[in-house]
């Protein structure tokens, strides 16, 4: 009964990236272990808002944040978050040329995040709150650092799949490598709306 | 069953036509809370940045805002919505629970205010 | 796709790349116990220290060192790693699976904790090892002179790494890869509470995460998160370490309970009283582990709304403890019970860990708990939690599991041997050092005055410490002794579960074909039900396996550079380390590995040899 012969053409399923149990595990597993960088940053967000008014002689939150830059990145980083929604989507429907162009943009997207981030950092610095100044600024480096730390990341995860992937077309195996990696997207998405909300509006409004 | 599949093989043939409506409608969907996030998203900046606002309105009424963005993105841009995710709708508010009461814990309870 | 099976060169070679959840589990019991004889030596230099009063035997700053690297051994590279041998080794027969979820990063985290535990041990040759306690509160650890603490930070948090990596891979193993039939509410009750347990690891973890790289950033690059005089506040270590640390404690107690849960059924030859109450208890037991933390720190001065809340949460936990207490006592009641070395264990484990539960409750009593902080009280209490629960169940299950295992039963009159003195040796230490905490001795001290009452029960723990040391090493010799014991191992104890259904030794598939469950003990179902073999739920066919890899070898390994580039500020190492470990990520995405397949005929001809 065991026949050896490998079917040749694999035939579109409807949820490519759970189609198999190699699939169905990574999914989940994934799944989990963003319910574990959950409590991650919940642990970063509580030091940042136990420790930000020690601010002693460095700059507080309000001399050093400007609305106008913390908006920019936060719409760019929520396009980015549909254009990797774009790129499931046209996964699921087989189209890998539409699922490759959208996650290039996703990736331009964070590059672009993660530039303004450099910058703000760096106008930050030069406006005198290094990592040791206070522990208010210790705390928000760690906490946005570890952010732009796993936007980082991401950028060269999806790099590296686009290239490795660039003309093998979808597969099963590289189907649920493409949607962690959007999943992975969409919670530092999530972990931003928590930062432009408790730190950015909060450090500015009160 | 024994005969197994080639995993690196490329997936041939379309979507059936139902998956194609589902897609449209799915589409479609994103679309909406998409523009319903930078609707959110703005309506918080605007909450904080105009003067008009006063902080005791403006404070619980963005930390609302963020909390429905995240149900959005976590719903509909990663699909929680969908069938068969009873696991990860555990785990995910499970760690939501457990930062929660971290935050709760490193924002009050750190020996600056007795309770 | 090639059938050629990947033979290995040679036995290290195998083991180190092997993918294979038993081989990983028995390397777990391993490293596990390498650490545990560790740990061990520690705490006899330490009673010795403490036999007589004004004992000079080893210097304060020694004594430190010695009770940091105890206590962190103990939890961290020795009980949990324990567990997660037989965690590897059991669930996933017990579940009828023929592998974990993910083998890969399975064998990643057994490096990763085995790599982590010896960078800690590193410290003791680079002139100190970490010396501010297991809990490393802060002002004390981020002002500790020298490199031990560096060592404990980045010790534990490559270990924990792995301890994350494995709990994941638990919990994704036991909802997807269950045979057909084997429904949650009829798994055994170790694979539960491992489930349970793994969820803990979870949620507990990324804040010890977080606590260990804010204390890495305060002692490496200058960080303020706990200097007071930057703005700073040290109640902040506390809480992120008492987030992980309290339900650390669960982590370790609930695999027991499951290893209990599945001894005392087998040999009171009856099935586990109250299964879904006992499930229910697990689960709850699970949640309260996260509310009450903050008991470690009543005297912090949180408030008192706030003890209180966290007190009254603390003796809830009682409630579904006692609940699981009664369950097994019920399932004794009437039962043929056969007193095994195994059950020997299961059955001093209950009023042992009782006594444990009773001090537990008098410490939650938060207004009392200003007289007990700090004293030999605690340790008590925590010594007859952690050994009469956790250690009695590592070596109920070693005796219980040890036939599938190992392949030979391990001698019974050794093992009632061990059994004893271990019993009596342990109360002997631990029981006095309640009256001594009672009567103020505080904890960590590296020694104490004569004629304060302290002299006569400090020496009767020592003779205690030195009689379960001479248990230990009876289990040692039982080891190897007992390997002439080859008959009778594939299913020693008349089992219940579906690991006893597997031929011994286990074949790497483990199940020729995917078992059919048909009801809870299915086992014992078809032993008495059916006609005492296990349904086939497929035909015979041929079966994937993954490759093995030295991959987890090499993404530790730059780890373990990249750390010490860290500990020493040298930044090629710390390129360098980081440059093996993607590197090694990056190989392992890049390449696809599809595993092999093993031929229905090879599995026919196991199955002919195998009875």
């Amino acid at each position: 009964m065991a026949d050896h012969q490998a079917v040749e053409k694999q035939t579109l399923p409807p949820n490519p990236e759970k189609a198999t149990l190699d699939g169905r595990n990574k999914y989940l597993g994934f799944w989990f272990f963003l319910g574990g960088e959950t409590v991650l940053f919940g642990s970063l967000f509580g030091t940042y808002l136990g420790l930000r008014g020690g601010v002693v002689d460095g700059p507080g939150p309000a001399d050093l944040f400007h609305l106008d830059l913390v908006f920019i990145m936060t719409m760019i980083l929520l396009t980015s978050s549909l254009t990797s929604v774009f790129a499931v989507i046209n996964m699921k429907r087989g189209n890998y040329k539409g699922l490759l162009m959208w996650m290039w943009a996703t990736v331009a997207l964070g590059i672009a995040f993660l530039g303004f981030e450099i910058y703000e950092f760096y106008e930050y610095y030069h406006a005198g709150l290094g990592f040791t100044t206070s522990a208010f600024a210790s705390s928000f480096y760690t906490l946005v650092g570890t952010h732009g730390a796993h936007v980082a990341f991401g950028v060269a995860w999806i790099t590296v799949l686009l290239i490795r992937y660039r003309n093998t077309g979808l597969t099963l195996t590289n189907a649920p490598k493409f949607n962690t990696a959007v999943l992975y997207w969409h919670f530092i998405d999530v972990v931003w709306v928590f930062i432009f909300t408790v730190v950015y509006l909060l450090g500015i409004g009160g | 069953m024994s005969s197994h599949q080639d995993p690196s093989a490329p997936l041939q043939g379309a979507p059936s036509k139902n998956t194609e409506r589902k897609l449209k409608n799915e589409t479609r969907t994103q679309l909406i809370s998409f523009i319903l996030m930078i609707f959110i998203t703005s309506m918080a900046f605007i909450s904080i940045g105009s003067d008009a606002v006063p902080n005791g309105f403006a404070i619980p009424f963005i930390l609302m805002l963020a909390g429905v963005q995240v149900v959005l993105q976590l719903y509909f841009f990663m699909h929680m919505n969908e069938k068969g995710t009873g696991w990860i709708n555990v785990m995910i508010w499970s760690g939501l629970f457990v930062a929660a009461l971290t935050v709760g814990a490193l924002m009050f309870l750190i020996g600056e205010v007795k309770y | 796709m090639s059938y050629a099976k990947a033979q290995s060169k040679n036995v290290v070679w195998d083991w180190l790349t092997t993918v294979d959840h038993k081989k990983v589990g028995i390397l777990y019991l391993a490293g596990g116990a390498f650490f545990f004889a560790l740990g061990g030596i520690e705490a006899v230099l330490m009673r010795i220290q403490l036999m007589f009063p004004d004992l000079a035997i080893v210097q304060a700053q020694t004594f430190n060192e010695l009770l940091t690297l105890h206590g962190t051994t103990m939890i961290f590279l020795a009980a949990m790693p324990l567990l997660f041998g037989f965690m590897n080794f059991i669930i996933p027969l017990q579940i009828g699976a023929r592998d974990v979820a993910f083998p890969f990063l399975n064998a990643l985290g057994f490096w990763l904790f085995f790599f982590g535990g010896l960078l800690l041990y590193v410290s003791l040759f680079t002139g100190g090892a970490p010396d501010a306690g297991w809990t490393a509160y802060v002002p004390l650890s981020s002002n500790s002179p020298g490199q031990g603490l560096d060592y404990y930070v980045l010790g534990l948090q490559v270990s924990g790494l792995g301890t994350l990596i494995g709990g994941i891979n638990f919990l994704v193993t036991i909802i997807n890869m269950r045979a057909p039939g084997m429904s949650m509410m009829r798994m055994p009750l170790f694979t539960w509470s491992s489930f349970v347990a793994s969820m803990l690891i979870l949620f507990a973890f990324p804040a010890l995460t977080i606590g260990l790289l804010l204390l890495m950033l305060e002692r490496l690059f200058g960080a303020t998160y706990f200097a007071v005089d930057f703005g700073g506040n040290v109640i902040i270590w506390q809480h992120l370490f008492w987030i992980f640390g309290h339900p650390e404690v669960y982590i370790l107690i609930l695999p027991a309970f499951g290893i209990f849960s599945e001894v005392i059924p087998t040999f009171a030859k009856k099935r586990l009283f109250g299964y879904s109450a006992m499930v229910f208890a697990t689960l709850i037991i699970g949640f309260l582990g996260f509310m009450v933390w903050a008991h470690h720190m009543f005297t912090v001065g949180m408030g008192p709304v706030a003890n209180a809340i966290f007190a009254v949460a603390t003796m809830a936990i009682a409630v579904p403890t006692g609940i699981k207490i009664f369950n097994w006592l019920l399932t004794l009641w009437g039962g043929r019970i056969q007193f095994t070395t195994a059950n020997l264990f299961a059955l001093g484990f209950l009023p042992s860990f009782v006594m444990g539960g009773v001090t537990g409750v008098m410490l939650a009593t938060s207004a009392a708990n200003y007289q007990f902080h700090d004293t030999y009280f605690v340790v008590a209490h925590f010594h007859y939690v952690i050994i009469g629960g956790v250690v009695l169940g590592i070596f109920a299950a070693a005796f219980y599991w040890w036939p599938k295992m190992f392949g030979y039963r391990l001698s019974e009159t050794l093992g009632k041997w061990f059994f004893w003195l271990f019993l009596i040796g342990f109360h002997m230490t631990f029981f006095v050092q309640h009256f001594l905490g009672l009567m103020g001795m505080p904890r960590r001290v590296a020694s104490f005055l004569p004629g304060q009452g302290l002299d006569a029960m400090n020496f009767i723990s020592t003779l205690g410490a030195f009689l379960m040391s001479i248990a230990f090493i009876i289990f040692l010799i039982a080891i190897f002794a007992s390997t002439k014991n080859r008959d009778n191992v594939q299913d020693p104890w008349d089992g219940r579960t579906l690991e006893w259904t597997v031929p011994t030794p286990v074949p790497e598939y483990n199940f020729a074909q995917t078992p059919l469950v048909r009801d809870l003990d299915p086992y014992w179902y078809e032993k008495h039900e059916g006609d005492g073999k296990i349904k086939a739920a497929e035909p015979l066919g041929e079966i994937h396996m993954p490759n093995a890899t030295i991959l987890p070898v090499t993404i530790s390994a730059g780890l373990i550079v990249a750390s010490f580039g860290f500990i020493y500020h040298i930044l090629p190492l710390i390129i360098g380390g980081f440059i093996i470990t993607f590197g090694a990520m990056f190989v392992r995405s890049v390449k696809e590995d599809h595993g092999y397949h093993i031929p229905v005929e090879d599995i026919k001809r196991d199955k002919e040899e195998g009875k």
